[in-house]
């Protein structure tokens, strides 16, 4: 374990554990926005920088950015005045250490593990590009035209609000 | 003798670099490159804001600054000094935490996008395969800084503004990216030093850079509007509209974080022309085979004070959108002439070159924008302009 991945980890898992614990909704998705660029973070250590960088360009640019406006406009942006500790914790927390110890279990008894580490590939943005126009090229285009779609539907969803009025 | 000149200031960092210990020199250079940035586009900051103060107030016939030093030349360090030592006030209700540090997270995202813009032959501080992808990374931080600012003010004039802000910036980053994927295609490369070196060369006594072709022009113009719209300059400016919104998510700011976010803004301002240099006008190429002994990084910074007085004398000219106006730009014009563009420019890649390929592609280019246009102005039933008083 290296001094960067150490520091990059600690940061992750601090704000992923703060993101669930303040009170404060939009605290929380701040705390968020932290998680998901220790992740970009991650990715970009270990020499992905396309990943890296769309993880920033998606998470935190949209997916960040769409929660924010989720919370503004359905809720007061206060921050709730009874602790967020209940009951139901306990549960939650039993049935989290069950998980974890069961997927820990299986890594450690898995065969992967034992595998000798391969030097990692020398990947260019250039070649990815290459891959998704020639070899995936049909999940490229499915994802493209679902995603249009998409874009078309909300665009007549919002119009035909504004006709209403 | 050329040479040297073009070089020179990468000589230079050779040269200081050369003193460092062997281990450091890594390091030491990553540092000389980021003080050059910081201290170049400081140094543009304040210059443009004397220029602009000046130029809107040639457009508004009056003088602009003119007290401080010749020609109100020095009224920059005496607006900096001002800031620094004006009282820095915090809303007793203001999120502290929130509100101290969304002027960081808007200032180093913005320095950091101008690293990987290339300033000159050899110039450029962080040169990676995904630079442009990069760039349009680290600007999604802005979004974010601007949100944590508005919010955290608890001023609602505040929060409106930073939900405009939101709104617009994420309206206009599918038109600027959409705009810039048309020139990664036509270089096949998303690193800025392999765009600006795809655009050497001439045609005949033109420039071949990628502004000269039917897609680029159209291109050219659509991320410059884009590029208005997300670094909040006039027209575009309604997040800070300090007419409806005194002056949107910054209203609660003083001191030096104001003077940061302003400082933040400009940057914006600066390193998205810079991309749109990189991508459309050749980068630090020189327009003119005759005027190539100019030093590189010189065409670059010239360039880039051109595409400043663009934005100064639009913001001097045009009158705010209205909400409703920016997004309907946005969605109904600006996407569609985007996607019809990177058609064009598949087009234009794939015929052969001659006088058909420019007839196709300027067709492709001028036909969308022709129905677009009378297809909204038609919806909106507008008829002939009728002066009240004019004629």
């Amino acid at each position: 374990m290296t001094w960067p991945f150490a520091i990059i980890a600690v940061l992750t898992l601090t704000s992923a554990v703060a993101a669930m614990s303040l009170r404060n909704l939009v605290h929380c998705v701040l705390m968020l926005t932290v998680t998901f660029a220790g992740f970009a973070a991650f990715y970009l250590q270990l020499d992905a920088q396309f990943v890296g960088f769309a993880q920033v360009l998606v998470y935190i640019g949209a997916v960040a950015i769409l929660v924010v406006f989720a919370i503004l406009l359905t809720r007061s942006a206060e921050p709730p005045r009874q602790s967020i500790f209940s009951a139901t914790w306990v549960v939650g927390v039993g049935i989290a250490v069950i998980v974890f110890g069961l997927l820990s279990g299986l890594i450690l008894s898995s065969r992967a593990l034992t595998r000798a580490i391969r030097p990692p590939p020398e990947v260019s943005v250039r070649q990815i590009g290459d891959q998704l126009m020639a070899k995936f090229v049909l999940p490229l285009e499915v994802i493209g035209l679902l995603l249009t779609a998409a874009l078309i539907g909300a665009m007549i969803i919002a119009m035909h609000e504004k006709e209403h009025e | 003798m050329v040479e040297t000149t073009d070089q020179l200031f990468v000589t230079l960092k050779h040269w200081l670099v050369g003193f460092a210990p062997g281990q450091w020199q890594p390091l030491f250079s990553a540092l000389l490159s980021v003080a050059a940035i910081i201290v170049t586009f400081a140094g543009l900051f304040a210059i443009t804001t004397i220029l602009e103060r000046k130029g809107l107030g040639r457009i508004q016939n009056r003088y602009g600054p003119n007290r401080v030093g010749p020609y109100g030349l020095l009224q920059p360090i005496a607006d900096g000094l001002k800031a620094m030592t004006k009282e820095d006030i915090v809303p007793h209700t203001a999120d502290k935490v929130v509100h101290f540090l969304a002027p960081l997270v808007l200032v180093v995202p913005v320095f950091l996008a101008l690293a990987v813009v290339p300033m000159g032959r050899n110039m450029t501080a962080l040169d990676m395969d995904a630079g442009v992808l990069f760039f349009f990374a680290v600007g999604a931080a802005t979004e974010l800084s601007v949100f944590m600012a508005g919010w955290s003010s608890r001023n609602k004039y505040s929060l409106l503004g930073a939900m405009r802000a939101l709104a617009q910036m994420i309206s206009y980053e599918v038109p600027l990216i959409l705009s810039a994927v048309t020139v990664i295609m036509a270089a096949g490369s998303l690193s800025p030093v392999r765009i600006v070196e795809a655009q050497a060369g001439y045609w005949g006594a033109l420039p071949r850079w990628y502004v000269l072709t039917p897609w680029g022009l159209a291109g050219f113009v659509l991320f410059m509007i884009a590029a208005a719209a997300e670094s909040n300059r006039s027209p575009f400016d309604l997040p800070e509209g300090e007419s409806e919104l005194i002056a949107g998510y910054y209203t609660e700011y003083s001191g030096f974080k104001f003077a940061l976010f302003f400082l933040g803004e400009y940057l914006g301002m600066f390193g998205i022309s810079g991309l749109g240099i990189t991508l459309f006008l050749g980068g630090w190429h020189a327009p003119l085979a005759c005027l190539e002994w100019i030093p590189s990084y010189a065409w670059f910074f010239s360039k880039l004070l051109a595409l400043i007085a663009v934005f100064i004398w639009v913001r001097g000219t045009l009158p705010r959108l209205r909400l409703d106006q920016l997004m309907g730009f946005a969605w109904k014009f600006m996407l569609p002439m985007t996607l019809t563009n990177i058609l064009a420019a598949g087009v234009w890649r794939f015929m052969p070159a001659g006088a058909a390929r420019w007839i196709v592609c300027l067709m492709l280019v001028v036909a969308p924008y022709l129905m677009l246009g009378r297809m909204l102005a038609g919806r909106k039933q507008l008829g002939r302009r009728v002066y009240g008083y004019a004629d």
